[in-house]
């Protein structure tokens, strides 16, 4: 009798939405992700589809920088190794789309495993310019492999086709790139329930005593490295399925900086903190835009600010995160969450 | 020199022969030469800096002697790696505990089986099958023998970071534990903790070895303690073994008292052997 109630309650212990309260909420998120494209309009439909590509990718590199404690900024050539797979598939081979995504996961994650090499040896802020140097590389390739990558003038694709509909705009495209993230981020969730996330967070804290406890370093941080472009490859597969050109500007470093940064303001280490930091850093420059507008008929030159400005932003969004709520965004859910928990008693 | 057990003591669980170790000019370990018996607690003690700390790490596999050999339970793992020694069962404890902070108590304890384990990646992305049967066995058997029995239930939750120095020692071995140790190589398990928590601590070292037949190889200060739970006491100093035999052989042996006496200690051991001692000459 004891043993079996002890068992359920690890299962119970063990889920990944543990409470009914929390089922709850997540069925209801389903029903909202769901319902979005029938209630909001093609702007905002569009901007769902990039805040998704965001979190596929961000969450892949919270695998290798948050969880296992490699920094790379690598990430945005790993997005376009997958973007130029898939578009080479679909315009060469015309093969489905769902085979064009797998083949573009797998060649990045085969690119990442080759610059991870390195990690074992070179560590911090090295194994950072290491993967800038990966990036500048990849750069060169896609810029000069003209046969294959069309060189500076990139390659122009055909939309994705489901069942002989062009998935051509983005209230289609929606239904292929959202449940796409959901399952990828589903999965990056399910590997910290298990023996391979958790060597990766031991890899992070303290990677002598890791060794130990018999995790063999390079592999691991080679798998982590395979996760991670494998995630930025599927991502800038859909990127290209989303924007239909691929140019070798599509993917400069900044956009790699772009997603560190997300993964910083919204928690190193949290799945949660990767999907709410690349939806709030998707949505900052638009909310900028709006801004922008309302400004224009003071400001004439507003408009003319707007790119600086943005930068300016970003930037102060990195270092106020750094100072000020280093576990970012998803620590300050969870204390929001406490508040209404505990609410109307004191915190 | 030494004593060596009759032949119907059990098999020899770990022996050095002969090892070497240099760091730079400074010779660490010079032919050191020991055996510790199946289910025996065996303790390494000496002096700051008598070469314990680098005999465990050469032990485990961190630092590749210059000289000598290994075997653990017929194999030598000279040739072996870190991680595959922990396979073939060998664990052990950090002088500066090394829990991971970013973690709780119970990943922490769930790490120590990683490499007994065998769900791949793919199989961890969708949680399905061995993913899932391997982390809810590892779970049930993490709660029903190592928690309950280190009585760390409360804690089990609760991030390392926030944890007491001597929880922070149990929960090391805890995860020693969860690693199916055939040895457990402890780093001064007791090291700064209280009267209290060394009783404690060394209770679950014998309860360890009487329960799940785990060799135990230690290296710690606490004479009293050393005098009081272990069967067969190496001593080392610069680097070289100067005795070994049980523990009133080895704290009557003027070589041993004479490595003491500058460390400042010697006073301190003869009052803790003294007492040692007498409680076990009580207890017999
Ligand atoms: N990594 C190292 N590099 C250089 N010298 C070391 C290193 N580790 C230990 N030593 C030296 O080796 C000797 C033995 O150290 P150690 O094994 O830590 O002693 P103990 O654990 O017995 O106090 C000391 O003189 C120490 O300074
Ligand atoms: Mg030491």
């Amino acid at each position: 009798m004891r043993i079996g109630t002890a068992k359920e309650t690890y299962r119970h212990d063990e889920a990944l939405f543990d409470t009914p309260v929390q089922r709850w909420w997540l069925a209801g998120l389903f029903v909202a992700i769901a319902a979005f494209p029938f209630v909001a309009d093609a702007y905002w439909i569009y901007l769902g589809c990039l805040v998704a590509i965001n979190i596929a990718s961000a969450t892949g590199l919270n695998i290798l920088t948050g969880f296992t404690g490699l920094v790379s900024l690598g990430q945005a050539a790993f997005m376009g190794v997958g973007a130029y797979i898939v578009a080479w598939l679909e315009i060469n081979l015309g093969t489905p789309f769902f085979v064009n995504l797998l083949a573009g996961g797998l060649g990045a994650g085969l690119i990442g495993i080759l610059v991870g090499i390195p990690s074992l040896r070179v560590k911090g802020l090295y194994l950072a310019i290491a993967t800038i140097a990966a990036s500048v590389i990849l750069h060169f390739v896609f810029a000069n492999w003209t046969s294959v990558t069309g060189g500076q003038s990139g390659l122009t694709m055909p939309p994705a086709t489901f069942l002989g509909t062009a998935l051509d705009q983005p209230d289609k495209l929606y239904w292929l790139i959202v449940p796409v993230t959901v399952l990828m981020v589903l999965g990056a969730s399910n590997l910290f329930r298990t023996r391979i996330g958790r060597a990766f967070i031991a890899i992070r804290d303290r990677d002598i005593s890791a060794e130990v406890l018999g995790i063999p370093l390079l592999r691991y941080k080679l798998y982590s490295f395979a996760l991670s472009s494998f995630y930025a490859g599927v991502a800038g597969g859909l990127w290209a399925y989303f924007f239909r050109v691929v140019t070798p500007e599509s993917f400069p470093l900044v956009m790699s900086i772009f997603f560190l940064a997300a993964i910083i303001v919204g928690g190193m280490g949290s799945i949660l903190g990767g999907i709410l930091g690349a939806a709030f850093m998707t949505m900052v420059p638009e909310a900028l835009k709006l801004i922008v507008g309302w400004l224009s008929p003071w400001l004439p030159d507003a408009v003319a600010l707007l790119s600086p400005v943005r930068t300016i932003v970003f930037g102060a969004l990195i270092v106020g995160f750094l100072i000020f709520e280093p576990r970012g965004l998803a620590e300050a859910w969870r204390r929001l969450r406490r508040f209404f928990h505990l609410w109307p008693f004191k915190t | 020199m030494a004593v060596e057990m009759s032949s119907d003591e059990g098999r020899t669980a770990l022996a050095v022969d002969g090892l070497r170790l240099s760091f730079g000019g400074l010779r660490a370990l010079d032919g050191v030469s020991f055996t510790a018996r199946e289910g025996s607690v065996t303790s390494i003690i000496g002096p700051n800096g008598a070469g314990k700390t680098s005999l465990f790490n050469t032990i485990s596999g961190f630092y590749r002697p210059g000289a000598g050999s290994i075997r653990f339970f017929d194999t030598p793992v000279d040739g072996l790696r870190p991680p595959e020694r922990a396979r073939l069962g060998m664990a052990r404890t950090f002088q500066n505990i090394s829990l991971f902070q970013g973690m709780t108590v119970l990943d922490n304890i769930k790490l120590g089986r990683h490499a007994h384990m065998a769900t791949g990646v793919l199989e961890a992305l969708f949680y399905l099958g061995r993913a899932r049967r391997e982390e809810m066995e590892l779970r049930r058997e993490v709660e029903e023998r190592i928690i309950d029995f280190l009585e760390i239930d409360h804690i089990r939750n609760a991030p390392v970071s926030a944890l007491s120095y001597g929880l922070r020692k149990r929960v090391e071995l805890a995860r020693a534990l969860a690693m199916r140790p055939r040895i457990l190589l402890l780093d001064e398990p007791v090291a700064g903790m209280n009267r209290e928590e060394t009783e404690d601590m060394a209770r679950f070292i014998l309860d360890v070895r009487e329960e799940w037949g785990v060799t135990i190889l230690m290296v710690e200060h606490d004479m009293g303690m050393v005098m009081d739970i272990s069967d067969h006491v190496v001593v080392l100093n610069f680097g070289q073994v100067i005795a070994k035999g049980d523990p009133g052989q080895v704290s009557s042996n003027p070589d041993v008292i004479a490595a003491y006496l500058g460390s400042g200690e010697v006073d301190d051991l003869r009052a803790r052997v003294r007492e040692a001692a007498g409680a076990a000459g009580g207890a017999a």
